[in-house]
């Protein structure tokens, strides 16, 4: 069954949604990862909570009018509008009062939802509210999907892409350097409102697949997750595209197959797998890889240590360094020197001399911070053959004027 | 005021103003130390803990709930911090995957499990039953002086009260270090205030009044209630205390009209059904913050 629906072969309407949940996915991965590196994650979670009373009144309109309720479309573009308004209020607290950001992030995510639940409980009574089924934007629901709306899902969810494909540089130039940007001429504001429409475009489409409550981890959890595995912007950005494209599609194939399941806390879970394993096994960044070089960093540190001690015949009292010096072979177990040992500790040391000579001869303004520990590299990879011939030199001009 | 709103109406609203006040109380120091959106992310994650307890002994009753519900909180405040400091991840993103994941995970446990028979369900976690909590066997006013009736309150109308009042001493008793390390962290270190263990103290309150609050009257209302009246109250004075004693203010105020204005609104304009009272409430809470953002005396950055 899981066969068919990764295959895209169970039928008309839900390939459709298993595509538009796809293309959804890689929307939100891509604007996400915007998001994210403006530092902007959680502005997404006002943005999807303030669509609620949209959704509430957009209803409550139509069915004045005599129209159906239940239209996508008109749900949508209320929903879209009352989202805007939130964003604007957000951005309006922010600026104009000395409330942070978070503060205004979480009073209107709040106070919107819940005027949109007070809204709600107006439309349960009402005649045409009782199917109207706006709880399943809640958590989203492809269940019972329209093809129609479907498709409009899929259509949007094009658009969005390729507006996120046409102001791609602009983008990620502002996000890359802000400052830099403005001197050419690129405007950081107007960046940062093309981003957030994106972003409310992403959270509309996504109510009736992820729910409004839960579409903000697809707008995060991607980006985060890609992160690990980059420093540049262009690999993050392809990576969290994936990462969303692939939640989006597994995630509501899973969904299809089994009923009852809503489709959003599937999708999100799948987002969260790979954020997993982005977090423990990403090279360079991932915990693994950090533990890693944490381990081997200790390990030079007690060797470099340990050889010192030997070359200048200073007992060792530390267990760890002596275990690791025995592992090596360069003491035996009854903690004599061996010949391998007694050449290293040389080596150690002179290389120690003619860093710390090194550091002596450099210039005030040349001096490098605590960060580095030039003892444990080796000074032969790291300078040219006639500075290790000056510093050699230096060295045997202080030993004559010791002496 | 008869008998009938002693039974009906008066416990559902000092319910809700002991759970506004509880919430209103830690929000004030979260919003000065930016960790406004705790309170968010705490009321997502209350799901997945309440359904997890719910799993383990089968039945729907407090303890097990309160415990699973606080457990999942500390269990979140933990990966987030996990996330951050390991993966470099910068607070509210971190903040943002642990809450939704967790959250995805609850609403999975909860349709994947045979809950139909009792009252749990996603819209129940979020809009609270505020309205249900009735105290029927009292007869009126003189009710509150029968040990009998006292003892068949709604067991949510005691825990809050418990939470208020827990919530109120701490801010008593912790009122310096508190104010300390809102405004200046880096000062309070210095002056040797336990800043850490105050700042995590500060999060397990706030924990602790959503959990009991959430079971009464559902997370909207409590995400509300740490930050609109506080914030409200911030722009409308630039004195600490006077900011703590206005936000408490705030919240019973926007309590009381939101409570009237939900069940008693609509019946006077001759419509039938009442709307929903914890909705209600945060909504006036916002309506209260508005006001405070165009008129308040404070509201500027620089006074």
């Amino acid at each position: 069954m899981l066969g068919d629906a990764l295959s895209l072969s169970l039928g008309y309407n839900a390939t459709l949604v298993t595509l538009g949940a796809t293309l959804l996915g890689a929307a939100a991965g891509m604007a996400g990862t915007f998001l994210y590196l403006r530092k902007n994650a959680l502005i997404s979670d006002a943005i999807s909570h303030a669509t609620l009373p949209g959704l509430g009144i957009a209803f409550l309109i139509a069915v004045a009018f005599g129209w159906d309720g239940r239209q996508l479309a008109i749900l949508l573009g209320g929903s879209a509008l009352s989202a805007a308004l939130g964003l604007y209020f957000v951005n309006w607290l922010t600026r104009e009062t000395r409330l942070t950001q978070d503060t205004a992030i979480g009073c209107i995510l709040s106070v919107s939802f819940a005027f949109g639940v007070v809204l709600f409980t107006i439309i349960q009574v009402l005649p045409a509210g009782r199917k109207a089924g706006l709880e399943s934007f809640l958590l989203g629901s492809t269940a019972g999907m329209l093809y129609s709306d479907a498709l409009l899902i899929l259509v949007l969810s094009i658009i969005t892409a390729l507006v996120l494909v046409v102001f791609l540089r602009p983008i990620k130039l502002v996000t890359f350097d802000a400052s830099y940007s403005e001197t050419l001429g690129i405007s950081v504001r107007r960046v940062d409102f093309i981003i957030l429409t994106l972003t409310l475009a992403v959270t509309v489409l996504g109510m009736k697949i992820v729910g409004l409550i839960l579409i903000v981890a697809l707008l995060i959890i991607p980006a985060v997750s890609a992160r690990f595995w980059s420093e540049k912007t262009d690999i993050i950005l392809i990576t969290s595209t994936a990462f969303g494209a692939l939640s989006g599609y597994i995630g509501s194939a899973i969904s299809a197959v089994s009923a009852g399941l809503p489709t959003g806390p599937i999708i999100v879970l799948c987002a969260f797998g790979f954020f997993l394993i982005s977090f423990l096994f990403a090279p360079k960044r991932g915990v693994l890889a950090v533990a890693l070089k944490h381990y081997q960093f200790q390990k030079t540190v007690h060797l470099t240590q340990g050889l010192l001690s030997l070359a200048l015949r200073q007992s060792i009292y530390e267990p760890k360094t002596r275990r690791l010096l025995q592992r090596f072979g360069y003491i035996r177990a009854d903690g004599v020197v061996t010949e391998v040992g007694k050449s290293l500790a040389a080596k150690t040391l002179l290389n120690e001399k003619r860093w710390s000579y090194w550091q002596e001869t450099l210039r005030e303004s040349d001096q490098f911070d605590g960060q580095v520990v030039f003892s444990l590299m080796d000074i032969e990879t790291k300078l040219t053959q006639d500075q290790i011939l000056l510093i050699d030199q230096g060295l045997a001009a202080r030993k004559g004027k010791k002496l | 005021m008869g008998s009938e709103f002693v039974a009906l109406g008066l416990t559902p609203i000092l319910i809700a103003a002991f759970a506004s006040m509880a919430c209103a109380l830690p929000g004030n120091f979260l919003v000065l130390r930016k960790q406004a959106l705790i309170g968010d992310a705490i009321s997502h994650v209350v799901l997945p803990g309440i359904v997890v307890a719910y799993l383990l002994t089968g039945k729907l009753s407090t303890w097990p709930m309160m415990i699973g519900a606080a457990g999942a909180a500390v269990t979140s405040v933990i990966l987030i911090e996990m996330i951050k400091r390991l993966g470099q991840i910068e607070y509210g993103a971190a903040m943002g995957v642990v809450f939704t994941a967790m959250f995805a995970a609850g609403v999975l446990l909860l349709e994947q499990s045979d809950t139909s028979r009792v009252h749990l369900d996603v819209e129940h976690a979020l809009f609270g039953n505020l309205e249900t909590l009735i105290w029927l066997q009292s007869d009126g006013w003189a009710s509150f002086l029968r040990f009998e009736d006292l003892a068949q309150l709604p067991p949510q109308f005691v825990r809050m009260f418990m939470v208020l009042l827990i919530t109120s001493a701490f801010t008593y008793v912790f009122w310096r270090p508190l104010v300390l390390i809102s405004f200046d962290e880096a000062y309070a270190r210095t002056i040797g205030a336990r800043a850490t263990i105050i700042g995590f103290l500060l999060v397990v309150l706030a924990t602790m009044a959503a959990v009991a609050a959430f079971d009464a009257v559902g997370s909207i209302i409590v995400i509300a209630m740490i930050l609109c009246p506080p914030a409200t109250a911030r722009l409308l004075t630039n004195d600490i205390k006077t900011q703590v004693l206005l936000s408490l203010f705030l919240a019973l105020s926007a309590t009381l009209v939101g409570y009237i204005t939900a069940g008693y609104l609509p019946l006077w304009l001759g419509f039938s059904n009442t709307l929903s009272a914890a909705g209600m409430i945060a909504t006036v809470s916002g309506l209260l913050l508005a006001i405070s953002a165009i008129y308040g005396r404070h509201r500027n950055r620089i006074t």
